[in-house]
Order: C-alpha cells, then structure tokens, then sequence
C-alpha cells in the first residue's frame, strides 16, 4: 500500500513543474520565475523537460502561424451584421429618455410644482447674466461665415466618401494598409459587397476628389470604386 | 503598437459609443489570433470565418458592459471559445470534425513518414493536431497567445490548479502521441 502510495506521488507532477510551459511562454509573475529559475539551476531532469517544452512551445507557434488568415469575406459579414443592427446612439438616448420619463414619474405633484418653480427662477437669472454680457460686447468687432477666394474652391461640405469594391483576393492586411495609406475609415459596409469609406475629416476641392478616386481605381485590391455622397 | 495608439480598453469604450472605426481598428488588432483559435477548436475555415464575425458582434453590442476586469484579447478569446464550442455541438457529429482535421491537415506527412526524414519538428506540429480539443486549446492558450494561468483559468472557464495540471496531462498525452510515431525525447 505504502509503495502504491509512493508511486502515485512520484507520479504527480511537482508545483515547480507545472510553471515551466509559462516559464517558456514569460508569462510567470517575478517571483514564479525566480522559483523556476533557481530550481532548473539544481534539478537537471527539470532542466531536460525544460528543453523538451521549449521545443514544443516554438512548434505551437509554428503551427499557429501556418494557419494563415481570414478571406476579406469575414470583415464584409461582420460589417454587414453592424449594418443591420438597431443604432447604438438611438438605444442610448432611449434609456436615457426612459430615466428622464421615470425620474419625474416617481415625484409628488408637490414636489413637481416646487421643481418648475425652481427651474423658472433659474431661467430668469440666466437670462440676465446673457444679457450683461451680451451689452458689455457690443463693441467687439465681429467677422461674416463667407469664405475666402481660395475656399471657394471647396465644392463638398463634408469629407470625401467613395464606395469601393474590393478585389475577391484582397486581404485584410492589405485592406487595413490602404485604409492607413488614405487615412480612410469605412463607415458602412458589405451593401451588395460595396464599402462606403470616407477619406479624412475634411471637406476637399472636386479636382482633388477626382485624383482620390483616379488613385484608388489605380490599386490593385480595388476593383471598383464610385464617389457617393 | 505606437505609442500614440489607443488601447484596447479604450477602442472597447469608443465602440460601445457606436464607433465603426475603433470596432476596424480592434478587428485589425486581433482577427487573425482569433481566426486561429477559433480554427484550432472547429478545424473548418468556413466556420473559423463565421466565427469571427459572430465574436466581433458580440463585441459591437456587449461593449458597453465591458468592465475591464480582464483584457481584451482574453475577453475575445473567451467569446470565440464559446462561439467555437457552440458550432461544435450544432454540429453534432465528430467524425465530421475528424473529416474536417484532414481536409485542412493532411497537407504533411503522415508522422511516420516525417520520421523517416528526420523530421521532427513537422512531427509534432502534426501529434500537436491530433490532441483532443480540450488539450489542443490549452496548449494553444499557454505557448501561442501567451496566456497567463489565470488568465487561461477565466477563458476556460475551470480552477487555476485545474489549468495547470491539464497542461501537464496534455503534454504527457502529446508525448505518447510522439513516442508513438517513434519519436523519443527523453520526457517523461
């Protein structure tokens, strides 16, 4: 029984041990690999698993790595799903309406007239602290929203917006690295398999719209690309 | 990552604000690790793809609960683990599973083969294909996507001294597995 007993523990794996795959890995806290470390340095058969795990870390990798990556197949569903899915901001402004509504609904009719009451004096001092302002400016010089004569080239008042059709074999690196080159941003997606991008933040003259678009038909993961609004 | 690059925590909050252009940046960020985990488990690149978009949703619509109690990749990772165990079950059957290993595996040699030409290294990686999905994604978890043992513990879903000795064990059986196709390494 005792020698049962003495195989079984000799069987069980040590505490140090079971450290050594994330040993490997550098994923121990200081303290763990310090423990491992000093222990490898006076147990030789620690250090021979220590090789062999090693050895099957770097071929996990390997492994891993021969795996490849998804077609641009999952980014145009994933794009499509958020398409079809109800706008974020709309569900936030309904909580938020939702705890305006129940906030007032669980006030006294009392506690309701003292609140307008309060919010109407609020309202008239606000005008008057407007209205000092507003007479101690009317001095200061003010400019009109026309533009210059250089601005009149800007014809859009929003930022570039192309829909592009990726070629079938494009990759997603590739994709991510032309949208770094165009500092571009896609902002709806996957429609009949056409991405809407919009180029920067700001609005650009037509002629350079034309050579954003002549540019993009150029690139070789691109194959159609059609200026939308 | 540069130093001006917003952290995942942070993409995380962006998103749950509705924006698409964290949810692309997150996506570049870790699509392809979660590609492969999800590939290790269902072992069918159709599904793998399906599966990473239906964890990105996931993450469009649970952003705002995010607590950051984890980070994110490990976050991920334990949506694809449960989207990959999901499809393994409406699937049922493991013998589609086994057909499904070969379709995307059988491009190496047969171990014994890799063997004979002194390959070891190619002869692992296949042993490392042949491990149950249990002991494939831990191993997957601890060297690949350098998960910590509580990190792993939380993806799982099991107790951290659970984590650990289920390595070990997964090594042991990978170690047969090797000693099987005549390779010998001196453990254990």
């Amino acid at each position: 029984m005792m020698a049962l007993s003495k195989k079984i523990l000799e069987q069980e794996p040590g505490d140090i041990e079971l450290l050594l795959p994330w040993h490997a890995a550098g994923t121990l806290s200081a303290r763990d690999a310090r423990r491992v470390e000093e222990a490898l340095a006076s147990d030789p058969d620690l250090a021979r698993q220590y090789a062999v795990i090693r050895e099957e870390y770097a071929e996990t990798i390997d492994l891993n790595e021969s795996l490849g990556a998804p077609s641009v197949r999952a980014i145009q569903n994933l794009f499509a799903a958020i398409d079809a899915e109800p706008a974020q901001e709309a569900r936030t402004s309904f909580n938020l309406s939702a705890r305006i509504s129940s906030f007032f609904a669980s006030l006294s009719p009392r506690a309701l007239a003292w609140s307008a009451g309060v919010g109407a004096v609020a309202l008239l001092l606000q005008a008057g602290v407007i209205g000092a302002v507003l007479i101690k400016d009317q001095s200061a010089s003010y400019q009109t929203a026309s533009l210059s004569a250089s601005e009149h080239e800007v014809v859009a008042q929003a930022p570039p917006r192309v829909l592009v059709r990726f070629a079938a074999d494009a990759r997603m690196a590739d994709i991510t690295a032309l949208l770094d080159t165009y500092q571009a941003s896609i902002i709806g997606g996957a429609k009949g398999g056409m991405f809407r991008l919009q180029f920067g933040d700001k609005p650009v003259t037509e002629q350079e719209a034309t050579n954003l678009l002549n540019r993009l038909q150029g690139e070789k993961i691109v194959s159609l690309a059609v200026a939308t609004p | 990552m540069s130093a001006n690059a917003a952290t995942d925590e942070v993409l995380i909050a962006r998103i749950a604000q509705g924006d698409r252009l964290a949810m692309q940046v997150l996506y570049g960020r870790h699509h392809v690790r979660v590609f492969r985990f999800g590939l290790r488990l269902v072992r069918d690149e159709q599904v793998a793809e399906d599966l990473i978009s239906e964890v990105f949703l996931d993450v469009w619509r649970q952003a705002g609960k995010f607590e950051g109690r984890s980070a994110v990749s490990t976050w991920l990772l334990a949506i694809t683990r449960f989207k990959a165990l999901s499809a393994l079950r409406r699937r049922k059957d493991v013998e589609l599973e086994d057909e499904a290993a070969q379709a995307i595996e059988d491009t190496s040699d047969d171990p014994e083969v890799a063997v004979q030409k002194k390959d070891t290294g190619q002869v692992l990686r296949k042993c490392l294909t042949a491990l149950s999905q249990d002991h494939r994604e831990i191993i997957d978890l601890v060297y690949y996507h350098e998960k910590s043992v509580e990190e792993v513990a939380e993806i799982v879903g099991i107790p951290e001294n659970t984590v650990k000795t289920r390595l070990f064990y997964a090594r042991k059986k990978l170690a047969e597995l090797l000693k099987a196709a005549g390779v010998e390494r001196g453990w254990p």
